[in-house]
Order: structure tokens, then sequence, then C-alpha cells
């Protein structure tokens, strides 16, 4: 009951946020010519800075930058294509399910390796491996985990340190959690067994990557489970205090996409948009990027990511997904 | 002269040797290949005029014998074949000249005179009388040892009235010999000639004598 | 005589033709033939995979707790996915209602439990192959009948199609370019050996008439036995022609040598003056139609042998000489003189039995129309060209026109009361042409005539 109820707290925030917007901002409001309106999933600060070199280059461009849930942005996409310019989302198979259900625009003569982009409307711009993040005080005078099953004995070992305080995507309402979740227990049975320990051990579920870090920062977490490492970096909590894990029994790294939605009103300048945000991330130098690069020459990369094909869609399935559901809640939530 | 006439068609060979007998000359005929031969063999001919078609062959074959024979009898062809090459062949083959038909008897006469010279310049006929040898092939008439070259007319004149000497030729006929039947010469043309000859033969003993509306003859005196 | 002959095609052109016309039939053909087929099997690939993944996800069918329950296979879309990122839409059908996957996935109605049907419809904008495979299922008191209508755009097979078909296409190039090729060097070969007969027949001279004997190949073998045969009868019927004006002239000639004797000799008897006029006039008709007969008849032989002229060498002024000394005693007999000068000696090409004769009918024109007692002087030069000129003292040309008197029995004015056919001037014209030379006409200062025969 007490759960429900924390659950409930947790996700109230994303249940009334789901009305509005997470988070709306409007960069070179002043100018004259279109505006570009891009729903994402990405936090404005992470995102700000394609945007702002954007308008730097194209002065006569306004771009109205609209933050919600990847499962939002399918919802708004599949309603209104129309309002939208350009859908931005960390999850890859919602975002292939409407490039595939024909919502993506055809963009020609954007050079990017096949394996990175589909049919040539969905764009990949970035390589983020989910990873697995400690509270390092938690852990003084413990090894670290480094691989699934060390977390899993970790987790047995001292129970008491980590009751109700792990935490991970809740996958019902998560679209990226959902992602990490499916292709987990695609590639190993370790990830049932990990996910009922985390359920016995009263496993706090979140909606968003940001709330599961912050409340690791502050303590109230110790583990934070298929969490994106990337936005644990950037969110620029001190490096003492977190330790960030790529679990190296199998990595699952996400890709970052991007399309033009068919119906928008501006398609050369959107086309003009997604051209840069790919050139950005492939090309400019290491160092200055708040969002992995995508490093597109590099084999590994291409082997680890989780791959942009029609098989995305397996798990969307009606059928399949209420019995991942099921499942899963089974295994999470124990009465 | 003595001639062999070779010819097939015996009209044509009888007016041929009808005027020759005129010219005074001796003219035996063979109308084939065959009496050609035995007559060529036989006598002693000055000149032979030799047709080219006849009955029993090609005069040309009489003539490549003739010649292989080693005769030397100077050959005239008469031919009417217009095949230039013929004309050429003949000569190639021996004869000193061809003759077409139908031709002049003045050019025939000529042509044989032409061809005797050439050949030995001797003739078996020499007029030799009243001081004056003529020869009627070369044309030199020799008065008092001295040789007097005579041309065409004046010597052709001169054989007519020195092969019948006392006898009378009227003016009507001298022309006819001496002139062709298309000479525009009047006969008073003769008179011109006569009076040359009796220049050449002053100092002869001979002499030409007009007859008054007879003609002329000449005389040994 | 020479025409131009109208071709009416040409054998190479049309033999080419054919050949390349054939191979580029050929090499569509076999394009068409390769593309239909690499159509085919770029579909059976497709629909081997489509059904693949269809019996992958029937297979994950199973009924539990009464209720179907299909655990979609991760492979069965990833084995779906193409180089060309082509689009996926399924659904699945429990009892012909829709139990997930899209709407609006039309349903075939032909396909059973044994065979999966294939069909190629129009979905959301796109062509696609669809696949339906049906399974029952058995439950413990009901029966379900399940199917699958999987659908897949054929963006990758078009790519596939269009890059066979584009080497296809280059096969067939290729194929076609060597053919043009081969048929050009087979074309030109077969050609060659009419173009070396031609040669062969071009390089003979006018007179020969030899049968050819080379070897050609069998199927020129009629047509240079037909070309034999028929130089067989070309010669048979010159030397036929050659025999008839032979003939012809003799035939002419010997009744009109009989009468002409005749005439003269009767001249000669005869005492009355009409009468000899009359004889005159005989002797003078015999032998104008004797001249006429033996210049027409030259004339036609000298044409017979200007248009197959054979050319040697020969020394011109020997030639002339010869002719001089032939005519001398009948100049003589007319009281004209010859005179001859020329350099030592004058070779040149042509055929001397023309030259000889053209030359003859000149000098006997001189004879013919010459002033009584008069110089005819004839000379024959090699410089600046070949030449032979002989000049009389005679009426002259008249002022008429100098072409036309080459014309064939055209006279001149001042020719009237001579006898003559007219045609030496037209034989001498006639064998200076054949010969790439000319007649020149002039009338001399004082009186007479030149002309002027070149090579």
């Amino acid at each position: 009951m007490r759960y429900l109820f924390a659950l409930t707290i947790l996700l109230w925030p994303c249940a009334s946020l789901a009305q509005d917007w997470e988070d709306r901002q409007v960069f070179n409001a002043n100018a004259s010519g279109t505006v570009l309106r891009v729903i994402s999933s990405t936090d404005t600060a992470l995102f700000a800075p394609f945007i702002e070199d954007f308008v730097a280059a194209n002065k006569d461009i306004t771009v109205e930058y609209l933050v919600t849930s990847t499962a939002d942005i399918d919802r708004q996409i599949r309603a209104k294509p129309g309002d939208f310019d350009i859908a931005v989302s960390s999850a890859m198979d919602l975002q292939l399910k409407l490039t595939n259900d024909g919502f993506a625009l055809r963009l020609e003569d954007v050079s990017h390796p096949s394996w990175a982009q589909w049919r040539q409307s969905l764009f990949a711009f970035t390589a983020e491996p989910a990873a697995i993040v400690f509270n390092r005080a938690a852990f003084t005078g413990h090894s670290i985990p480094r691989t699934r099953q060390e977390l899993i004995e970790a987790l047995r070992a001292r129970p008491e340190v980590f009751r109700g305080r792990i935490g991970t995507y809740d996958v019902r309402k998560s679209g990226l959690g959902y992602l990490f979740a499916t292709q987990d227990a695609r590639a190993s049975e370790t990830f049932w067994r990990l996910t009922e320990v985390m359920g016995a051990l009263d496993v706090r579920l979140y909606c968003c990557s940001g709330d599961m870090i912050d409340d690791l920062a502050n303590g109230t977490l110790v583990v934070a489970y298929n969490v994106l490492g990337s936005y644990a970096a950037a969110r620029g909590q001190s490096q003492n205090a977190l330790e960030i894990v790529l679990p190296s029994d199998f990595p699952t790294t996400m890709m970052r996409t991007a399309f033009v939605s068919r119906r928008s009103s501006n398609p050369a300048v959107a086309e003009a948009f997604i051209r840069h945000l790919v050139t950005s991330q492939s090309v400019a130098p290491k160092g200055t990027h708040l969002l992995p690069p995508l490093d597109t020459l590099n084999d590994n990369v291409e082997s680890a990511a989780i791959a942009l094909e029609p098989a995305l869609m397996t798990f969307l399935d009606k059928l399949k997904r209420k019995k991942f559901l099921t499942e899963w809640e089974n295994a999470v939530i124990q009465k | 002269m003595k001639f062999l006439l070779v010819e097939d068609n015996h009209d044509l060979a009888t007016a041929i040797c009808s005027r020759m007998h005129q010219d005074g000359h001796v003219i035996d005929h063979a109308a084939n290949l065959e009496d050609a031969r035995a007559f060529a063999q036989t006598g002693e001919y000055d000149l032979i005029l030799l047709d080219i078609m006849l009955p029993d062959g090609d005069g040309r074959t009489f003539l490549k014998q003739h010649r292989a024979g080693k005769l030397d009898t100077p050959v005239i062809v008469l031919t009417a074949r217009s095949q230039v090459s013929d004309r050429i062949g003949s000569l190639d083959l021996g004869a000193d000249d061809y003759v077409t038909k139908p031709f002049d008897h003045a050019e025939l006469d000529a042509r044989c005179r032409a061809v005797l010279r050439r050949k030995s310049g001797k003739s078996t006929t020499i007029f030799e009388l009243g001081g004056v040898t003529f020869d009627p092939v070369s044309g030199h008439l020799t008065v008092q040892n001295e040789v007097l070259n005579l041309r065409n007319r004046e010597l052709r004149l001169l054989e007519v009235l020195i092969n019948a000497p006392g006898q009378i030729f009227s003016k009507q006929k001298l022309a006819d010999r001496l002139f062709s039947y298309d000479d525009d010469q009047s006969e008073n043309a003769i008179e011109v000639y006569i009076g040359r000859l009796r220049k050449h033969l002053d100092t002869s003993d001979l002499s030409i004598t007009t007859l008054r509306g007879l003609g002329y003859r000449l005389d040994h005196v | 005589m020479s025409e131009n002959l109208a071709p009416s095609g040409s054998l190479r052109n049309r033999l080419a033709l054919t050949l390349i016309g054939g191979a580029a039939i050929l090499a569509l053909l076999v394009f068409f033939i390769v593309r239909n087929y690499a159509a085919q099997v770029a579909q059976q690939s497709q629909d081997n995979i489509l059904n693949a993944s269809a019996t992958a996800i029937l297979d994950a069918a199973s009924i539990r707790d009464g209720e179907v329950q299909i655990d979609i296979p991760y492979a069965a879309f990833s084995m779906l996915s193409t180089p060309a990122d082509d689009r996926v839409f399924y659904a699945l059908y429990e009892n012909d209602e829709l139990l997930t996957g899209y709407e609006g996935l039309a349903t075939p109605q032909n396909s059973n439990d044994r065979q999966n049907s294939f069909q190629t419809i129009e979905f959301q904008d796109e062509f696609v192959r669809t696949v339906a495979a049906t399974r029952t299922l058995i439950g413990a008191d009901k029966r379900i009948h399940l199917q699958v209508v999987l659908a897949q755009t054929q963006s990758a097979l078009s790519q596939t199609l269009a890059q066979i078909s584009s080497n296809a296409a280059m096969l067939g190039l290729g194929f076609f370019g060597l053919a043009a090729v081969l048929s050009f060097l087979a074309t030109t070969s077969t050609i060659g050996q009419l173009k070396r007969l031609t040669t062969s027949v071009t390089r003979r001279g006018p007179q020969d008439l030899r049968p050819f004997e080379k070897p050609v190949p069998t199927e020129m073998l009629p047509l240079v036995s037909s070309l034999n045969s028929l130089m067989a009868r070309l010669e048979t019927s010159l030397a036929q022609s050659e025999d008839f004006i032979a003939e012809a002239a003799h035939r002419v000639r010997t009744p009109l040598a009989t009468v002409r004797s005749y005439a003269e000799a009767t001249l000669h008897r005869v005492e009355k003056e009409e009468n000899r006029d009359a004889m005159r006039a005989m002797v003078r008709a015999i032998d104008e139609s004797s001249r006429a007969a033996g210049q027409l008849l030259d004339h036609a032989m000298i044409t017979f042998r200007a248009d197959r002229l054979e050319k040697q060498d020969f020394d011109l002024r020997e030639l002339v000489e010869d002719l001089v000394t032939r005519l001398t005693p009948v100049a003589e007999m007319k009281h004209l003189e010859i005179r001859l000068t020329s350099e030592e000696a004058v070779f040149c090409a042509g055929d001397p039995i023309l030259v000889q004769n053209a030359v003859r009918n000149l000098i006997d024109n001189a004879l013919k129309y010459s002033n009584p007692e008069s110089l005819i002087e004839i000379s024959v030069t090699s410089q600046p060209g070949v030449k032979v000129e002989i000049c009389d003292r005679g009426p002259g040309f008249g002022g008429g026109n100098f072409d036309t008197l080459t014309n064939r029995f055209e006279r001149g004015k001042n020719a009237d009361k001579t006898i003559g056919s007219g045609l030496g001037l037209t034989i001498a014209k006639d064998v200076a042409l054949a010969h790439g030379g000319g007649l020149t006409l002039t009338n001399r200062k004082g009186g007479g005539s030149c002309v002027i025969f070149s090579l």
C-alpha cells in the first residue's frame, strides 16, 4: 500500500504533466521567417546547442522546442502529424513504427551509414549505452558490480542496503524503459532474474532518467538500473558521487533518432535541421558534445547499437506487449 | 613489164588484164593459189598482183610460201578487206605494197613503178632506140650518155609513145593514158608535155611528129 | 561506253544489317528473358522469406487457458529487414476477427493449411507483397482458425531487379557489340571475296576475254561461270562482227572494182564526148561510193578498236614515214610533193593501226584538196606534246565552223567539187580523242589549211 502511494507520488508529476509539456522553449523568437516546431524527449539543456547553432546560421528561423515523454510523442504524432515539423525521441521502436506507418518524410541526399538510418527517413544521431549507475558512498569497502550477474549477487548479499533504494524505468510508462527492458530480455535470461531480485527488494519505478539520477544524487537511490549513462554524466553531477558502469556482459546501446513529419509545413527547413543535427554529431570533434556523438566509422558502435529494423516492432505488438508487461509486472511488483 | 595477176573474180581479172595490155605490158592470170604457184615457179615475173580472198585459200599463204622459197619477186596485194590489220599483216608477211579495191589504174600503175624502183631499179624492159635508152621503171632517159630525169607525166607519155613507135596517138588517147578520169586537165596540157619531151629528145635520133588533126607520133629518124 | 550503274542496295550493308539486326533482336530477347527470369527468382526469394516469417509467427501460437497466445518471435520481423529498409505490415486473425496488427490488411480468400497464398496488393500508398498463412489450433473444446497476413514493400526487390536489369542490359549490349563486330568482320571477309573478283576483272585489259580460272567460293561459281560464258559469247560476237565487217567490205568492193575497171577501160575506147562524159561520171560515182564504203567500214572498225583501246609504244616518225613512202606515188601522179620533217625518233603510246589510219586519212585529204603542183608539208614533233602537223596549199577551210567539220559527213564550203564522204576528219578526230589528244584545224596565211593531229 505504501508502495502504491509512493508510486503514485512519483508518477503524479509525470501523469499531471502529460497534459502539458515537460518543457517548452522558443529559440530566436524575433525572427521573421518560419517557425520550426520540434517535439522531443531530450532535455532542453542537452539539445539546446544544436538549436542555437542552427538559428545562428539561419537567422530568420524560429525554433519552438517542446519536451514530452516518448509515449506522448508517439500519440501526438499519430493524432496530429501536421502540428509538428520534427520528432526527436530516444524510443527507437516507437520512432521506427511511426516511420513504418508512414509518418516520416523521406529525405534524399543525407549521407549517413545505412545502419544509422532507416528508409532515409529516420536518422540516428547519438550512441548512448544503457548503464547501471551507483552511488559510490554505498559501496565503500565493496567492489562495484561490473556485470548484471555481479549486481544480482551484490543485491542478494546485502538486501538491507538496497531495499527500496533501487530504481529503474517503469516500462509501462517509459518508452525508452520498455525498449531497454525488452532488448535486455531478448539478450539473456539474466534480465528476468535481475528483475525478480529487484522486485523482491521493492524497486522504485520512474518514468524518466532525470528523476532517477536526481534521486541517485541525493541519496534516495543507491543503484539505478538501465539508466542513460550520458544523462548521468551530462547532468554534471559530481564525478565522485556517482559511478557509471556499462555492463560488460552485454551492452545495450540506444540511438536517439529524429525524423521530419510527413505533414510538416516547412519540410525544407526541417530537412536542413536534420542535416545539421546529423553532421554535428558525426563530424564535430570530441569533447564538444553534450550528447554522446555517433561515431559512424566505428564498427563496435554499429554492432553494439540496437538495430534499426522492423523487428523493433515486435515488442510493440499488442499481444506481445501485453504478455511482456504481465510477466514484468509479476516480476517487479510483488505483493 | 611482165605481171602475174592472181585474182579469182573473172570480170575484174579480165578488166585488169585488158588495161595492162593496153599499156603494153604482158600479164598472166591465175584464178587460184594452185595455178598461182605453178605460174610463179615457171615464169619470171617483174611483179605479182595478189588478191587475198581466193577460193582455195588465203593469198597470204601464197605470199609466205613465196618468200620462204627465197623468191624476191615484188608483190602488191589487192585487197577488198577492210581489216586494217590485214593490210599491215600483208606487209609484215613480205608484200611490198597493197592496193584496196576498187582502185584507180593510174594509182596501181604508179605503185607498181614505185615498188619496182625500190626493189632493184632494174626492169626487164629497157628501150633502146635511136641513141636513147629509156628505163620506164626508174624513169631514166639517157640521151647521148646524158641521163635525164623525167617527171611523172612526161615519163608516161614517153613510155606510151616509145612502146609503139610509128603509131599515131590522138590527144584524147594520150590524155586518157596520162590523166585520171577526174583530172581537170584539158588536152592542151598534152601539148605542153609533148613540147617538154621534144626538148629532151632534141639531141637524139628520136623525134615526135605532130600530125594536125590526128595526133602525135614518135619517129625514129 | 561507261554508264553509271544505279546501285540497288548494298550487299555488304544488307548482310551487315541483317546480321546486326538479328543480333539486336537476340540481344533484346536475351535481356527480356533474363529480366523475366530474374524477376521470378527475386520474387521467389522474397516470398520464401515472407513464408518463413509467417511460419515462425504461427509456430509461436498456442492456446493457453482457452486463449490464443501468440508470442511473435523477434526473428520473424528481423528476417524481413532488407537493404532498402522495406516497410512491414502484419495482421493476425482469429476466426476471421482481427486479433492484433494493422487494420485493413486484406485477407486473401483462397488460403488453406497446406499452402500459403501470395499476392501483390496496394496498402498505405505502396505496393506490398503479402503472404497469408493459416493454422488451425485445436483446443480442449474448440477449433481456432488462425491466419497471419504478412506484407512487405518491394523496394529491395525493385532495386535488385533494377540491378539485374542493368546487368542484363550490359550483357545484352556486350553481346550485341560483339555480334556487331563479328558481323562486320564476317561481312567484310565475305564481300572481300567479291572485291577480289572485281579487282581481277578490272585488271584485265580491254581485249582480254579469257575465262576466269581462279578458284572462287561455291556461291560465286554460278556468277563466274555466267561471266565466263558471257565473255565467250561476247568474244564470239565480236569476232563475228569483225568477220562481218571484213566480209561486207569484200563483197561490196570486189564488184565495185570490176565495174570501175570496165568503166575506165570503156572510157578509153569511146570517142564521142558525151559518152566519155557519161563514163567519167560513172567512174566518179563508183569512186565516191567506194570511198564512202571504205571510210564507213574504216570508221566502224576504228570505233570498235578505240573503245577497246590497248596502247603500245611505237615510233610515230617511222609510222608517218612509211605512210609518206606509200603515198608518194599517188602524190607524184598528181604532181604534188610531200615533204616530211621530223625529229630523230618520236616515241609515243597508242594504237599504231588507229594512228596510221587517221594520219593516212589526213594525208589523203591533203592530196585531194591541194592545188596542183603544190607542196604538202608534214612534220612530226614531240614537244610540247606528240603531234603530227599536215599543211597543204589548197582552198583552205571555208570561214565556217571548224567544229562541225569534224562531224560525220560534214564537208566544208570549199570542198564541193571534190569527191569524198567527209569522214576523213571525223576518223582522225575520233582516233585523236580516243588517245586523249585532239584535232585542230586552221587556215594558212596565203591560202591552204593545216591540220594538227595530237596524241
